[in-house]
Order: C-alpha cells, then structure tokens, then sequence
C-alpha cells in the first residue's frame, strides 16, 4: 500500500479487529499467568489462606533443597539424551528414504508412535521394563543377564523414561528429515556425484548443510520436548524410587497440588521457565531475522 | 537422490535391503506388539507367564467387553471427544482470523504480535498451572469440560495462528486487490477468498491440534476430577492402580484410548505430515 495518504482510523483498527479473540484468549490464558507466577514465586501461599510476600525465600529454600537438584540435574540428562532423537532419525530417514514397493507403509508404522499418547508410551514401557515379565528381561536372558528392575533402580530409572521418551520422538525427527531430503534438489546431488563425492563425504559436506532447517526445527522440538517431559514421570514412576526420577515439571506439580506450596511451585516454575527463555528467545531471533529478510 | 536408489545398488544390497526393512519394522513396533499381543490374553496365561507364545485363549471380546463394561472408559472417551472437537474447530478459527490480520496487513506491532504467539507457544505449562487453574475455579468452571475447552482453545491458537500465518502468506496479494477495488469489506474478503483458498490447510491443521488436545494428560490432570469429565489419558491412569496385576485390561483400555488419534493419522496421513513439518523445509 502506497504511503501518499495516511490510513483512517477504521482502516487501522481492521486487523486488530481480526486478532482480537486470539489476542483475548492468549492473553487471558498464556501471557498473563506468566507474571503472575512470576509474581507468585515471592510469596508463601498453601492455595487458599493469605498470601504472605517473603521476597527470595522459595528460591533459597530451593536451592537447600535436594529434591530440587536431583530434578535439575534430571532436566540436564533429559536435555543431553534426548538429543540422541536427532541423529537416530537422520539415519532411519536415510535408511527409510528409498523408493521401493510398500515403502509408504513402512514409514507410517514408523512415524506413528508419534501420535500415541505419552500415558500409554508410558504403559508400554513399563511393560518392556517389568522386571518378570517384560519382553527387556527376555531379551537380557538371552545374553545371561539377570533381569534389572529398571524403574527401579534410582541410578536407571530416568535412563529409562527417557528411552520410553526417545521411542516417539525419533519417529518426530524422522518425519522431519525425511521432508528436508525429498526437499534437496537433485541437481545438486548429481552436481557433488560427478565431482566424485559419494558415501560419508557426500552426507558430511553436502546433505547435512543442505538439511540446515530440518536440523533446526529438530533440535528445538527436542529441547521443548525435554524440558516439557512430564507425562512420562508422571506416568512411569510418579517421580519415584524416592524421587530420583522427577524432573522440575513434575516437581513443581508435586509441590503445589500435593504439598500446597503454590509460592514454591511457582518459584520452581519460574526457574524451568527461564531456562526455557534461553531456547524460546534464540528460536524468535531465528525466526524474526528471517522475516524482516 | 540421497543415499544412492537402492534399485542402482549391486543385488546382494538390494536383497539385503528388501531383508532389513521388515525386520526393522518388527523390531521398531515390539513394544507395541507385546501390548496387543497381551491384550488379548487370558489371566490363565498372565499368571502362568506366558506372554510371548500365542495365547493359550484368545480373549478379544472378552477382554475389550470387560474394560467397557466394568469401568468408566466409555464415559472418557465421550468426554475426549467432546473437549477434542471444539477445541479443534474454535482454535482454528480464532487462528484463521488472527492469520490474516498478520499476513496480509502492514502495521505497527504486526511482528510483536507474531513473536507473542510463536514464543508463548512454547512455554513450559507448569509456569500456566497456578494462575489458570485459579482463573477456571474462580470462573466455576473447576471440573467441568469448559475448562479444558477454553484452555486448550486459548493455548493451541498459538501455534494455529502461525500456521495459518505462514500458508495465508503465499495467497497472491493481487487477488485481494481487485476485491478491494470492487468495494469488497475485509470481512467479505476474508469470506469469500481466504477461506476457500486455505480450506486444506484448515484440515491439516485441526488434524493436527485433535492429536495434541487428545493426547494433552497434564491439565486433564490440574482442571478436572471427576469420571464423569476426565478424558481419556487421566482416565486410563486412573484405571492403573484399579487393575494392578491386570496387565491384560490394561493393555486392552490402552489400545482403546491410543485407537482414536492413530486411525486419525492412518486416515489423514497427507494432512497430518504436511502439518507437522510445515516450517522443516524453510526458515
């Protein structure tokens, strides 16, 4: 639109007019809380007496708080091996990525752990863990291993939650680079062919750069992922042995709807929260530098 | 094409390859395999430890009867339909609404706007559970399938909004244009151009969200109580500790409660992937 003449008011106020349920909405129920958890975590609250302000005193608290540190630390092992998800399904995208008969079908029963709730992921796994009867113990036996009660043992339980969690998740991945491959230009590759690339070196210089936007959308579905892994906890072992697997989200969950600490649940929030700020503000930036061109 | 086209490969790969891919199916899907397998299983064969052999009994209909029969699960599915349903419908349209606005006006504030959605997109729900969780006792709506509803609505517009941002984009500027000319209002516009036109994305998009709010477990557990408005994920977690020992019924109730979102996918494949990965090839 030209600017030799200045808009009228109506015609400014159109688009808001379109935004405005979504802008209500998201407000009311996303934006809004933020703060006021934020605001919540200065305060002693058991959820229905008077809030009392108490300034950083949830944060010490929390910082003298072993369980808080076993569920960060937890989150830190969430982050490292979840990561795992992204180059397993780069190699069962470029072992998928073929054309022959039924192929379709094949990825299909690949990606679609994707789509089952994680309550049942949960299930499913507690199921090839149990310690006598699980298919894990069977296939343990074979090799003349005695069964190990993986959830638990506190020093497994979360390697175990997060296998159950990786199942799905590499399914996710999978679909992602599958998209980016069908999406390089074969010009390009046939370019690097006669140039003689081929094998690990054709994949190292030339599909891995080209696959860039996969890549990226993978690893911060995977960090949210991670740092988002509640089902999981809460299904699997409830936090459990002893709280050796809880994670800050269950964590926080725990404290406020079982201990009604709702100050302390929101500090916990808080700290989740701006970890969280760290990937959400380097995926806008990604993402608004690209906008503005 | 990469890797190289199996079909230019010497025979013995291509074999190998034709060998592997079954396999590597079966192998990816065990989990899963022993969940149905022992769905259909007797207690006889529970208790004598025969999980992996066929089923001594095949008890299908007695099994998948029982969890309809002894439990609540009929009444969660009913309740996650119908949270799911609006959900997907509301937020999809509150997001078409607001897509255009972003995509096809310039004014101030427009990436603002966009960049509040994207990033409260991704906010770890636990930051949301206090206040909303007040909010919706203060709004009585504690424990009733509203509060799932309008959460949901509000929290899935975030990511709809961007979506439907990014496909109204690539709707040419100049048809909008000629309307304008003719006189057409914005509203007529959005009417009769832009919601033909993004018709396909509007299924791969509330495919998409029915998945998601279908599967959502954390505030069907902070919202809701009771059987009579639990969905299905609070509900099968809550049969848990009902049948203990009861591997069978559960591994039943599972099937049933995972069923819904994966013959969605099964159906809807084309729109659920593009969905899904919209954003994987650019940006």
């Amino acid at each position: 639109m030209d600017a030799k003449y200045s808009k009228s008011w109506s015609e400014r106020l159109t688009p808001w007019l379109f935004m405005a349920p979504a802008i209500f909405f998201f407000l009311v129920y996303v934006i809004y809380p933020i703060f006021q958890s934020i605001s919540m975590s200065f305060y002693q609250w058991d959820g229905i007496g008077d809030k009392v302000f108490i300034g950083f005193q949830n944060y010490i608290d929390l910082g003298y708080d072993p369980q808080f540190w076993t569920s960060l630390w937890n989150n830190v092992l969430w982050l490292v091996f979840f990561m795992l998800a992204v180059p397993f399904g780069l190699g069962i995208a470029l072992f998928l990525n073929q054309q022959v008969l039924g192929i379709r079908a094949v990825k299909s029963l690949f990606f679609f752990p994707f789509v089952i709730s994680q309550v049942i992921i949960g299930i499913v796994f507690a199921w090839f863990y149990d310690p006598s009867y699980g298919l894990l113990q069977d296939i343990l036996g074979i090799f003349g291993i005695d069964p190990i009660p993986i959830l638990a043992n506190e020093h497994l339980v979360t390697y175990g939650i997060i296998a159950a969690g990786l199942w799905p998740q590499i399914a996710y991945t999978m679909i992602l680079y599958l998209t980016g491959l069908n999406n390089i230009s074969p010009d390009q590759i046939e370019a690097a062919r006669m140039d003689g690339a081929k094998g690990w070196s054709m994949l190292i210089h030339i599909i891995i750069p080209q696959l860039r936007p996969a890549t990226f959308i993978a690893v911060v579905v995977t960090v949210i992922g991670a740092l988002r892994s509640f089902d999981l906890v809460a299904s699997m072992t409830a936090g459990g042995p002893y709280g050796s697997s809880s994670v800050l989200a269950f964590f926080m969950y725990e404290q406020s709807i079982f201990n009604y600490r709702m100050g302390y649940g929101a500090a916990i929030a808080t700290v989740l929260f701006l970890i969280m700020l760290i990937y959400i503000a380097f995926f806008l930036w990604r993402m608004l530098k690209d906008e503005r061109g | 094409m990469f890797p190289v086209p199996i079909e230019k490969t010497r025979p013995f790969t291509q074999i190998s390859y034709k060998i592997a891919l079954p396999i590597s199916v079966i192998l990816w899907l065990l989990p899963l395999a022993a969940i149905m397998l022992t769905s259909v299983r007797s207690m006889g064969d529970i208790n004598a430890g025969n999980y992996w052999g066929l089923p001594t009994e095949w008890n299908i209909v007695e099994n998948y009867t029982a969890v309809f029969q002894n439990t609540a699960m009929g009444q969660y599915l009913f309740n996650s339909i119908i949270i799911t349903v609006p959900v997907a419908f509301f937020s999809v349209l509150l997001a078409t609404l607001a897509g255009f606005a972003l995509a096809k006006f310039k004014f101030k504030g427009n990436l603002a706007v966009l960049a509040m959605f994207i990033g409260g997109n991704f906010v770890p729900f636990q930051i949301l559970m206090i206040p909303v969780r007040d909010l919706t006792i203060q709004l009585g709506m504690y424990d009733t399938i509203w509060a799932l509803i309008i959460f949901h609505v509000a929290f899935q517009t975030g990511f709809c909004t961007l979506f439907m941002r990014n496909f109204i984009v690539g709707i040419p500027d100049e048809l909008l244009e000629s309307c304008r000319l003719d006189g057409a209002s914005e509203w007529k516009i959005f009417r009769s151009i832009i919601i033909p036109l993004v018709r396909p994305a509007l299924a791969a998009l509330a495919v998409l969200i029915f998945t998601f709010v279908w599967n959502d477990y954390f505030w069907a557990l902070v919202l809701v109580q009771s059987d009579e408005v639990r969905p299905i994920t609070a509900g099968i977690s809550a049969l848990r500790g009902q049948w203990l020992a009861s591997w069978n019924l559960l591994s039943a109730g599972s099937i049933v409660a995972a069923l819904p979102p994966v013959i969605m996918f099964f159906v809807m494949q084309k729109h659920f992937i593009a969905g899904l990965t919209l954003g994987a090839t650019k940006g």
